[in-house]
């Protein structure tokens, strides 16, 4: 403990230092960076003045419809190998599941209420109307608001992807111990009422969020923080694993875990650079700073556990590359790549620390999405605060670093907003469908495993 | 007759199985096991979570053979397996009360 606690005063001042004069690169950048980009079409622009008809552009929607194919990757394969992995071998299988199933659920969640609650016409500032049920009125033509060069339906597919993602991420935290459907109704629940408001207030027109001003590219608050913070509250009202602390739990299949993690890399630059909704200018600075923010965020990661434990793990390059790929989300449309080199590492350290102070804590979010999804969603917001820059996209705003320190109030009030929003909410479903169905397997069923006891199936015969 | 076990290091099972051939033992049976003893295990860490792994992989080798072929096939395995090093393992002998061979009935010191 002593010997961590020294460590970690070693370390920040070198980071903070660190990150001071990559800063100061960030302004440099500003200096000598291309002309501005532009970005008519990225979603958080203000509603277009009235033009001529809406025209469908090839390039744009090609981008957006692989991008779509490239997210849903992430969820399966992509987590359901990150987590399958991580798992004892009695658990692969009922873990990825519950990434499979919610790709189904969530699909025609969204298509039957989910995307008019979270991007139809706006009630009151707090969530979408019911006009666009069962995508009714959402058609081939573009809708100027969300995309003015692609088809709705491309835009509402490619937020469907979003959608399934977020409860996907929460899985982790109650791995190995819920009931299946339990799990089915806690999903739809939490869906419909925590991630189709959120994206209502953070993305659409007339959320309140948006409507003052917070950043968020690709999802930071309300895909990474939200499934964080939900996390967190799965893990306190599930409480620990049977012979948590004192059984061997450790990951039955590792290379499983990195080749998923590998495709969650593979698949973010969909979710990132597709969230410019053009292929152009803005989406390609996107895949540049994700690649490099992950790739710092996995070295850094690497070197911190080798420097404090003695050997630089194969779990924890893995870990950090998703850390990264967190914490470069919200900021991916707003930051050029020295910032994001900053972000990058410092998403290593601080989902580093914040799974180690986990093990201290007592509860057990089980593959560690309060540490990585939580702590890294709400660096990057903070992040964003600091380096977001006008020279990268027009329709943003500047950050601390380039004189507007107001920006980094206004993204900590967004972190706050989901923090709160998605913890409280969580912990209501969990005690309603808890008290309905009960949430937690038998113990005979547990020590059995989801496997067999949830699906009678074993993942090696 | 005895039945000798010898529990070794995992990578000695051919060497010891060579030398065993080589004395003139016609069969043995082969089984992964794992335990410690003065070895201990080694530490894994996952995200920073410790876990001490006490029992290390072995192989254990039975072989059952004649009271005059006992010496023998201890010296043998013992230079087989030998390292030099913690954990090359150890062996016992115990007596074997009856033997006999399946397919032709034959009991005794002529079934080994």
């Amino acid at each position: 403990m002593v010997r961590r606690l020294r460590f970690v005063t070693m370390i920040l001042p070198i980071l903070t230092s660190f990150a001071m004069t990559l800063g100061a690169a960030g302004v440099w950048a500003q200096e000598t960076a291309a002309p501005p980009v532009p970005a008519a079409q990225e979603i958080i622009t203000a509603p277009a003045p009235p033009q001529a008809p809406p025209k469908i552009d090839t390039g744009d929607t090609a981008w957006l419809l692989i991008s779509t194919a490239l997210v849903l990757a992430m969820t399966a394969p992509g987590l359901a190998l990150f987590y399958g992995g991580m798992v004892r071998s009695k658990n692969a299988l009922g873990t990825i599941m519950q990434s499979f199933i919610i790709l189904c659920l969530i699909s025609l969640q969204w298509v039957l209420w989910g995307y008019s609650l979270a991007f139809g016409p706006d009630k009151g500032h707090l969530i979408g109307g019911l006009e666009w049920l069962g995508l009714n009125g959402v058609g081939l033509e573009p809708n100027a608001d969300y995309g003015a060069t692609v088809p709705h339906q491309a835009f509402m597919i490619f937020q469907m992807m979003f959608a399934v993602i977020t409860p996907a991420l929460i899985t982790g935290a109650f791995a190995e111990r819920m009931k299946f459907s339990s799990f089915l109704v806690f999903t739809l629940l939490w869906a419909t009422l925590i991630y189709d408001p959120l994206a209502h207030w953070v993305w659409a027109v007339g959320g309140w969020v948006r409507n003052f001003g917070a950043l968020d590219f690709a999802g930071g608050t309300v895909v990474h923080i939200s499934s964080g913070a939900s996390a967190l509250a799965c893990a306190i009202v599930l409480r620990p694993r049977l012979g948590y602390g004192k059984e061997h739990m450790a990951p039955h299949n590792l290379p499983m875990t990195v080749l998923g993690a590998s495709l969650l890399w593979f698949g973010w630059f969909g979710f990132n650079a597709g969230s410019a909704v053009a292929s152009g200018a803005l989406a390609t600075s996107a895949f540049v700073v994700t690649n490099t923010a992950t790739a710092s965020a996995a070295l850094s990661w690497m070197v911190l556990e080798w420097m404090y434990r003695g050997k630089p793990t194969v779990l924890g390059a893995a870990s950090g590359a998703v850390a990264g790929l967190v914490a470069i989300t919200p900021a991916s449309g707003f930051v050029g790549p020295m910032p994001s080199i900053v972000i990058g590492l410092g998403a290593g350290v601080f989902c580093y620390l914040a799974v180690l102070w986990k093990s201290k804590c007592g509860y057990d979010d089980a593959l560690d999405v309060v540490g990585i999804h939580g702590i890294g969603g709400i660096w990057g917001a903070l992040a964003t605060g600091l380096f977001a820059s006008k020279v990268i996209n027009p329709a943003g705003a500047d950050g601390l670093f380039l004189g507007n320190p107001a920006q980094l109030g206004i993204q900590a009030l967004a972190v706050l907003v989901s923090v709160v929003f998605a913890f409280v909410g969580t912990f209501v479903i969990l005690k309603l469908v808890d008290g309905v169905t009960g949430l937690r397997v038998r113990e005979d069923e547990e020590r059995m495993g989801l496997d067999l006891s949830q699906h009678e199936e074993r993942a090696y015969s | 007759m005895k039945l000798i076990e010898a529990i070794v290091k995992p990578f000695k099972l051919d060497e010891v199985k060579d030398a065993l051939l080589e004395i003139g033992i016609q069969g043995m049976t082969v089984t992964e096991v794992k335990g410690f003893g003065r070895q201990k295990g080694h530490k894994e860490t996952y995200r920073g979570q410790e876990y001490t792994i006490e029992f290390v992989p072995k192989v254990k080798i039975e072989v059952a053979v004649n009271d005059s072929q006992v010496q023998r096939v201890l010296e043998t395995i013992t230079r087989a397996a030998k390292t030099g090093s913690i954990g090359d393992g150890k062996i016992f002998v115990r007596d074997l009360s009856a033997a006999v061979r399946i397919r032709t009935g034959e009991t005794g010191e002529s079934a080994l």
